[in-house]
């Protein structure tokens, strides 16, 4: 989850949802039809060229964490269910995918009970197995994968194994039979969130005898429609078709059109736009520049498709550290920032929405309201700066010293720049400290660093009100001194924890009740603790070429890139 | 032994009793020197145009309160100003096709409003490249005159001690040099920039501008210090010096004395090119995020944000790099000048 959003720094986001009030701004022709419905064979062919300036790391689908490969992971693997790989609200539906069916939950919640289709082979010829999903979910603890200890020791056996990994078993969590292709997950306890975790790439099946380690640029064969052929960081990434690959679930993974697909790294991404732009690539991974951002909406409208996404801009403060850690001080800041000025720094109103919430407009328990406004509306409407001042006054902080801690990439300097006035306007002394992208995010994690007020992102990794409210927010992500203490603005409050727990309770039995105490959360955070300041809600921009057709695009994982036609 | 100290430079001294008689038979080499360099036409117009330049950029308070009526530090986001009539948004939202971006405004070539037009946050570029002028102009000169100060010490040292002394300045200096300039730069830079300098007694604030000035600074003490050992071992052998050390002349006075002023037109030479030089690399920092730290600006700074702008507002780039140009040809032509009055036969190495 934490690396989704570093992702974002390699242009990566995480998932959108384009229903209520945003929507898809579709441009082209982005199709909410299912990718699945209906295979036109007179499209097949072709290699679709792909630009990223850099590579995305390891290629192991159980290290990686970015978006730029998880992406491409959707073409390449599949686990027992997957996000249904359509276009539109349905693709953050969970479907069966190497499994017949939705599994049987049984023992109130703590049993998953599945059954592997037979038949399917990975890329390199082996048929697989049972064996192979055992295998895959130790393997999971094994190469230390990013969230083994956060989701999948739920599993009866994870936490043994998040200990020593490498005598990782599973004794009892995961039981397979042979005999009858079933494959039995036993949880610890009920988790309303087991199937979103089984259905990102993270539980690909993979074959049992890949090796215990991260493979790095060494692919892994897969069941998907392509298989990684070739990879070298440094220059490119070839999927070619998967010969063993035959449809068993269009919804689960649909046959691609290209008969190649390539990524090619190292452009600088405006030379990325140009390509694009003269048909010399079909598409480019990372955020278009802001000042092409004009040209393209202009002179290329027809290429162009903007999503709004579940995302979060936002300043954490440090709640347990001068000058924020007094309430009046951290609710100054939220009246101060004026955050329609921070949607024109992102790139203008077509590309942002200015939020009050810490969940994003659309998402499970979202509830509208916006407790620091320049009115009393649960739009927002503005800033107000006179609030403000009284307050920091009254706080008894006017005149502290005050970092604020951004990345240096363009538009989070320029937000983090654009805070620190608004922070000398209301009465402190503001520095801006920008930090390489490669370290910020961890930084100011880290208690020791004394980070005061900082500029950073979230991205959803799965469609759950927990995903932002209990992982940001809960005591359970506050890690004194370490580099992965995810509360970042370090609210720890048992009152909070306890509504938290009793919302993830009846997800189980009761969502829209659920769903109704998120939203709760979410008031009560922001009134009685206000730990950070929500900035904006991002959008995401796809420009793509001009022979590129059928663009459809997932609310889970973006655009499909093995469903676009170059013929 | 006052008059020889006096000489030009020590490559050009022959003996001390030649010297002496030449320096009592004409006038001050130190007048002389300069009335050569006044004669210099072109070196003459690249001082006033430095000259020039340093002055507007101290003028730069009175641009923002008196004429712009602005503060070029401060985000304007949301601000309109007034042109030919017509209210125009500091930051413009595109209207047309898909209505995406949001463009500064460009250069108004009104001296009251927006002359260079707005950066990415609403700020005014021709106020900001002012003040930035003189960040730029602190630390190359402040930087210059450091290196210069150091390497002059550590060069006198080692010349003049030789043996252990000059093993381990010459073996340090090495060092440094070993590295490329512009990596040893950038590595310091990335440490010190994020956490600061503390040593002891001694704290140096993330974002001071002491920071980038003390690590150009010491990246181009080699430069200098090299070849100032190389003419105190030359200036050590000569008879003016032999005698003082006979006469019992203590080692203090004779650097002092007798081979600091022989060394000091050859680093009057370096100063202009140093600073020159200086300020190229604090540009090139700035450009790179690594350099001069926000709030504070620099023309180099100055180009960083216009790098995001290079398409649709090639202003706010362009014009802080024309003046890191203007400068530094400026200070090189008026090196020439210098060196062709105080030390005519000296080669230098890194002339830009």
């Amino acid at each position: 989850m934490s690396r989704l959003k570093s992702m974002k720094r390699m242009g990566v986001i995480l998932s959108s949802l384009a229903v209520g009030s945003f929507g898809i701004i579709a441009v082209a022709s982005s199709s909410p039809a299912a990718a699945s419905s209906g295979y036109q064979s007179q499209h097949a062919g072709g290699t679709l060229h792909l630009d990223a300036t850099a590579a995305g790391g390891t290629l192991d689908p159980q290290v990686n964490y970015t978006l730029q490969y998880w992406q491409l992971y959707q073409a390449t693997y599949d686990g027992l269910v997957s996000f249904q790989k359509v276009g539109g609200d349905p693709s953050f539906d969970v479907v069966p995918d190497l499994a017949t069916a939705m599994p049987k939950v049984t023992n109130s919640g703590k049993t998953y009970t599945f059954t592997l289709r037979k038949g399917i082979k990975f890329s390199n010829g082996k048929t697989v197995t049972v064996a192979d999903v055992l295998a895959t979910f130790q393997r999971l603890f094994k190469v230390s994968n990013p969230n083994a200890g956060s989701w999948y020791n739920d599993i009866v056996g994870g936490p043994a194994c998040v200990t020593t990994p490498a005598t990782c078993k599973l004794t009892g969590g995961v039981v397979v039979n042979a005999a009858t292709n079933s494959v039995v997950f036993n949880l610890i306890a009920p988790d309303s969130e087991f199937l979103d975790q089984l259905a990102v790439p993270f539980g690909s099946i993979l074959p049992a005898n890949t090796p215990a380690k991260d493979q790095g640029d060494t692919p892994i064969p897969g069941t998907g429609a392509y298989a990684f052929t070739s990879y070298n960081p440094n220059s490119a990434l070839v999927m070619k078709r998967n010969t063993y690959f035959k449809v068993w679930s269009a919804a689960a993974q649909p046959k691609g059109y290209p008969d190649e697909i390539e990524m090619t790294f190292g452009l600088p991404v405006e030379s990325e736009v140009t390509a694009v732009a003269n048909g010399q690539a079909d598409w480019i991974f990372d955020p278009i520049p802001a000042d092409r951002l004009s040209e393209i909406s202009t002179k290329y409208s027809t290429q162009v498709h903007v999503h709004t996404l579940t995302a979060d801009w936002y300043a954490p403060m440090n709640v347990n550290i001068a000058p924020f850690n007094n309430l009046k001080a951290r609710q100054a800041v939220n009246y101060a920032l004026n955050k329609n000025s921070l949607v024109k720094l992102y790139g203008g109103t077509q590309l942002a929405v200015p939020t009050c919430t810490i969940l994003p407009p659309a998402f499970p328990g979202y509830l509208k309201y916006c407790a620091y406004n320049s009115n009393s509306s649960s739009k927002y409407a503005g800033p107000d700066l006179k609030k403000a001042k009284a307050l920091v006054k009254a706080s008894g902080t006017f005149g502290a010293k005050v970092a604020v801690v951004a990345q240096n990439d363009p538009v989070d300097l320029s937000v983090g720049e654009y805070i620190q006035g608004v922070l000398n306007q209301i009465g402190y002394k503001a520095t801006v400290k920008p930090l390489s992208q490669n370290i910020e995010f961890n930084y100011i994690q880290n208690t020791n660093n004394k980070v005061q007020i900082s500029v950073t992102q979230w991205f959803q990794d799965y469609p759950a009100a927990s995903d932002f409210l209990k992982v940001l927010l809960n005591c359970s992500g506050f890690h004194k001194g370490s580099d992965n203490s995810i509360n970042i603005a370090g609210l720890c409050v048992p009152s909070i924890d306890a509504m938290e727990a009793r919302a993830e309770s009846l997800e189980l039995t009761n969502p829209t009740a659920a769903n109704k105490l998120w939203g709760q959360i979410d008031q009560t955070i922001m009134t009685t603790q206000a730990p950070w300041v929500p900035l904006f809600n991002p959008k995401l921009v796809d420009f793509i070429g001009k022979r590129v057709g059928n663009y459809q695009f997932s609310l889970q994982f973006y655009m499909y890139v093995d469903q676009l036609w170059v013929k | 032994m006052g008059e020889i100290g006096e000489l030009p430079s020590a490559a050009s001294a022959a003996t001390s009793i030649a010297v002496k008689l030449t320096a009592v038979n004409s006038e001050s080499p130190w007048r002389s020197s300069l009335q050569q360099l006044r004669r210099n036409r072109a070196a003459m117009v690249a001082f006033g145009v430095l000259l020039f330049m340093v002055t507007v950029t101290l003028l730069a308070p009175v641009y923002a309160h008196s004429i712009a009526h602005d503060n070029p530090f401060a985000s304007n986001l949301q601000g309109r100003i007034k042109i030919g009539g017509h209210y125009r948004s500091v930051m413009q939202s595109n209207t047309q096709g898909l209505g995406l971006g949001v463009t500064p405004i460009g250069p108004t070539w009104n001296f009251s409003k927006y002359f260079l037009g707005a950066d990415e946050l609403g700020r005014d570029v021709f106020g900001r490249i002012l003040y930035g002028g003189r960040v730029t102009l602190l630390i190359g000169f402040s930087s210059g005159l450091i290196c210069i100060a150091v390497a002059t010490v550590l060069g006198m040292l080692a010349g003049y001690f030789g043996r252990a002394t000059d093993w381990i300045i010459s073996r340090l200096l090495d060092i440094v040099w070993a590295f490329p300039i512009y990596l040893l730069a950038i590595s310091l830079s990335v440490i010190l920039v994020t956490s600061g300098l503390d040593l002891g007694i001694i704290h140096i604030g993330a974002g001071s501008l002491l920071l980038p000035i003390l690590i150009i600074a010491s990246v181009y003490v080699p430069y200098v210090a090299r070849p100032v050992r190389g003419i105190v071992f030359s200036l050590k052998e000569r008879d003016f010096i032999q005698a003082a050390i006979a006469s019992g002349a203590s080692d203090w006075h004779i650097l002092r004395k007798e081979i600091l002023p022989n060394v000091a037109p050859s680093v009057i030479v370096f100063f202009p090119l140093m600073v020159a030089l200086n300020i190229l690399t604090e540009s090139a920092l700035s450009i790179l995020g690594i350099g001069v730290q926000p709030p504070q600006a620099s023309w180099g700074t100055i180009i960083n944000d216009g790098l995001q702008l290079l398409y649709t507002r090639p202003w706010v780039a362009i014009a802080p790099g024309l003046c890191i140009v203007v400068v530094c040809v400026a200070l090189n032509i008026l090196g020439d000048g210098v060196r062709d009055a105080f030390d005519p036969r000296a080669k230098l190495r890194g002339s830009i």
